[in-house]
């Protein structure tokens, strides 16, 4: 018997169909590379826009007006350009979301992480997380049409817009941002720091307090720098309950006016392209990146510290 | 009956020794598994105990018993009792926290808080209240630990500087700190160099002055070492650890009464 | 040198452990009860205005008569782009980082890239839609204007889900595919993307459950807030429901205010049914190794 060797013409038609199949390899990881680059183009698109914009809007308006000016009124006759009080409006409505949601997510963390049972852990932590699901836009009813309301009662002379309520409602929004990062910190702290606490007689609480936290501080910093981030970013209940009114204020019940709330009011205009009024949205976004985009890397740098400390 | 003259004998002389500690007929369950079944020890006051046996043979589950470091495993479940001091630790009324504080135990690793090498040692004092100075309290356990001339001019460093063994003696002070009246030891030198062994166990010879100690090793030399009388304990085919022999070290190593002891001890299993 | 029971305060500490145990507890139930009193509120003013006439009407200038079906048309149509747009190249960018570049420089380059753009306010990627679509490529305020900018927002999520569902995929698989002679994009195609596709799927639901919520980004792009008319095409203007109920919201007539009650509960309800179907395809597609 003898081997049959392929025929010629069926080696050609293998060999031509592994070089398709070569081709094809070269193709689709080419492609796949685009797909990866998406994402860098999308960051360099958004530096790229909000740089070409901002530049043509610092032409016409000083960067030291911008940033000691106290009154931002682009929209009416008389102009200033001061982003202290978009500023300060933004971080009074945040600093106000920061107290509700610090101590009650490291409470719910702490609780969660330390004392639930297994099964009562199992119900709690995704329900809590239900909290982050809820579109923005329903808080933001809630805060106006019930949380103010409420307020007015409470507090006389409270505006209808107001910092405090938008605030409140942002506040326990955030929460599972803060109890589920800083419940991740708590975990990662090794079961034998605990051991030893309560081998020397400390209460549960002694061992949270005095070794679980003071471990996990750096996750729990990183959770609340990432949750500030956040809550500088929020738009649309500040937007509902907050007020469109820039004011340089530190009283919670007068309306005020956060970043993100000022490029929501533009937008829902007709500005013209190429206008002042248009390149102020980008400044203002400018402005909200670079302050955001800090407290990221901050919050990143210091949860990579905190992965180590272990090791 | 053999065993009624025996139980009789074993009564008797507790009385006579001061025990301080009396495991009776102790079981320990994890749900439905028994990983401890029916184990009794007399411990005397100022001596040292060493259990040893085969690895997962409940050595360590017995030991977490005796402060009621079990509680912390939610399926855990003990039966029989453990006489400290004359009272139950399982009774009713008995509060972990304060078991915890009179019953003291290092660990298998050396595990400081990431805290400096003088908070280590004031914790436990700190968090009960201690009212005296505590810079005297903390120098006095350092020296009992044999670790005072190492880090006395640099208390304020963090504990993770220390080298294994030095961390081992610092989870030491900071146990003595509160001047427990029992301290456990679990497996305390598998973490560390023979170099940091032998002076953990030379620790442990200067602490039975003053201390109880129940040691569990994997290591049947450190057990003939450093301790007064040794538990050999096995496990049954369920795993379930029991006890096969109780007695004096001594009596143990060279003149075991029961056969698996006698194999143990010459290796020929475990 | 010992501490005595009187400084020790044992029951006062006791104490202190029970208050600490029971306000955490606390901490963790306030915010649903706060959900648990949002729902009530909403259905107490939205029910009533939630039905089929409100569901088939487009807005009107009267409360009574306003009803919702352009901004529900308009979310259907979006997430419908969304899901095309950010699924390729979502998944693309994972298999791309899981399976040819895991590590060196360029991989850990687009990684920290992706972490840091999850991080970027919402409203920023409005206005890279509006400089990048509405005016650059002159898409104008249109559905794909705002499908590619809410696909570009979610992105990261999809990316993040799909590595996540690649990675679990064993190796063994691979290698058995490999063994067989098969290319690795033939590996990848018929055993990489099958096996990891549950996984893949419960990540692209819950981004589009995030983009059909978000509303900020499209306001930004200029989204308009009144629309009588269905969208006939991806450059057709639109509305999407949360930016119909913020229209409604804003407007100081009660009865709008009722309106936008009801846009919520219809909102809530398809939100809630996308992640009954998220965790149902993942129970009933999960492999079992």
């Amino acid at each position: 018997m003898t081997v049959s060797l392929p025929a010629p013409a069926a080696v050609r038609r293998a060999r031509s169909r592994s070089l398709l199949s070569r081709a094809t390899e070269w193709v689709v990881e080419r492609l796949l590379l685009v797909c990866a680059f998406v994402s860098i183009g999308t960051t360099f698109g958004i530096v790229a826009i909000l740089g070409v914009e901002t530049l043509a809007f610092f032409q016409q308006v000083p960067l030291f007006a911008f940033f000691t000016d106290t009154q931002w009124t682009p929209l009416f006759s008389d102009k200033h350009y001061g982003i202290l009080p978009l500023l300060s409006g933004t971080l009074l409505v945040a600093g106000g979301a920061m107290l509700v949601a610090l101590p009650v997510g490291l409470l719910a963390a702490v609780y969660l992480s330390e004392y639930a049972p297994v099964r009562v852990r199992a119900v709690l932590k995704p329900a809590l997380e239900v909290l982050a699901g809820v579109p923005t836009v329903v808080y933001g009813y809630f805060a106006l049409l019930f949380v103010t309301p409420i307020l007015q009662t409470l507090v006389p002379g409270t505006e209808v817009f107001n910092a405090a309520s938008a605030s409140i409602v942002m506040g326990i929004m955030i929460i599972p941002l803060v109890s589920s990062l800083s419940e991740d910190a708590m975990s990662a702290v090794p079961r034998s720091l605990r051991e030893a606490a309560l081998a020397l007689g400390a209460t549960r609480q002694e061992t949270t307090v005095k070794v679980v936290i003071p471990a996990a501080a750096s996750g729990i910093m990183a959770s609340f720098i990432l949750t500030a981030s956040r809550a500088i970013g929020e738009t649309m209940i500040v937007a509902i309950a907050a007020g469109l009114q820039p004011k340089l204020t530190l009283n919670p019940f007068e309306s005020v006016e956060t970043m993100t709330a000022y490029i929501v009011q533009v937008s829902l205009g007709d500005t013209p392209h190429g206008s002042l009024e248009y390149q102020t949205i980008f400044a203002v976004g400018t402005a909200l990146f670079v302050l955001t985009f800090l407290l990221n890397v901050v919050s990143l740098g210091v949860v990579r510290r905190f992965r180590e400390q272990y090791q | 009956m053999i065993m009624t003259t025996t139980a009789q004998k074993v009564e008797a002389e507790k009385v006579e020794k001061d025990i301080i500690l009396d495991i009776q007929e102790l079981s320990v369950y994890y749900g439905k598994f028994r990983a401890v079944n029916g184990v009794s020890i007399p411990v005397e006051r100022h001596k040292v105990v060493s259990l040893i046996g085969p690895s997962g043979c409940g050595k360590s589950t017995l030991l977490r018993s005796l402060n009621r470091m079990n509680d912390l495993i939610p399926t855990a479940r003990v039966e029989g009792k453990v006489l400290f001091q004359g009272e139950d630790l399982y009774a009713p009324g008995a509060d972990p926290i304060d078991i915890r504080f009179r019953v003291g135990m290092v660990f298998q690793k050396p595990n400081p808080f990431p805290k400096s090498i003088y908070d280590n040692v004031a914790f436990g004092p700190r968090i009960n209240g201690f009212k005296g100075k505590l810079d005297d309290l903390v120098e006095e356990s350092l020296r009992q630990a044999a670790l005072w001339d190492e880090v006395k001019d640099r208390l304020k460093d963090s504990a993770y500087a220390l080298s294994g063994g030095q961390q081992q003696r610092l989870c030491i002070a900071r146990t003595l700190a509160v001047r427990p009246e029992l301290i456990l030891m679990d497996e305390p030198c598998s973490a560390l160099d023979p170099i940091a062994t032998l002076a953990i166990e030379d620790l442990i010879h200067q602490l039975q002055e003053q201390y109880t100690i129940v040691i569990v090793t994997h290591n049947m030399q450190q057990a003939g070492r450093v301790s007064d009388y040794t538990a050999f304990m096995n496990m049954d085919a369920d795993r379930a650890g029991y006890l096969v022999e109780y007695d004096a070290t001594q009596q143990i190593f060279t003149n075991p009464q029961d056969k698996r002891t006698e194999d143990y001890i010459s290796g020929r299993f475990g | 040198m010992s501490i005595s029971r009187q400084e020790r305060n044992l029951a006062g500490r006791r104490r202190g452990d029970r208050i600490f145990g029971f306000v955490g507890l606390g901490a963790t139930v306030l915010g649903l009860l706060v959900l648990v009193v949002l729902i009530v509120d909403v259905a107490k003013d939205g029910l009533p205005n939630l039905n089929w006439e409100f569901i088939t009407s487009f807005p009107s200038r009267r409360p009574g008569q306003a009803g919702i079906l352009s901004a529900l048309v308009g979310s259907i149509y979006m997430l419908s782009l969304v899901a095309l747009i950010a699924l390729p190249l979502g998944v693309g960018a994972a298999i791309f980082l899981e399976e040819y570049e895991k590590r060196g420089w360029l991989a850990s380059l687009i990684q920290i890239n992706i972490q840091n753009l999850a991080g970027v306010p919402s409203v920023v990627y409005g206005l890279l839609g509006l400089g990048l679509f509405v005016r650059l490529l002159g898409f104008e305020r249109s559905l794909l204007s705002g499908a590619l900018t809410m696909a570009l927002l979610v992105l990261p999520i999809v990316i993040i889900a799909a590595q996540e569902a690649i990675k679990a995929v064993p190796p063994s698989l691979r290698e058995a595919a490999y063994a067989l002679g098969a290319t690795k994009w033939q590996m990848i195609w018929h055993v990489v993307l099958p096996s990891a596709f549950p996984g893949i799927l419960t990540g692209v639901i819950l981004a589009l459950s995030r983009a059909i919520g978000e509303s900020a980004p499209l306001i930004t792009i200029g989204a308009l807030t009144f629309i009588a008319f269905l969208p006939d095409g991806p450059f057709s203007p639109f509305t999407v429901l949360p930016i119909q109920i913020f229209n409604w919201v804003s407007r100081p007539q009660a009865g709008f205010h009722d309106r936008a009650a009801a846009g919520i509960l219809l909102l809530l309800a398809v939100l809630l049914s996308m992640n009954a179907i998220a965790v149902y395809l993942r129970n009933k597609l999960q492999r079992k190794w």
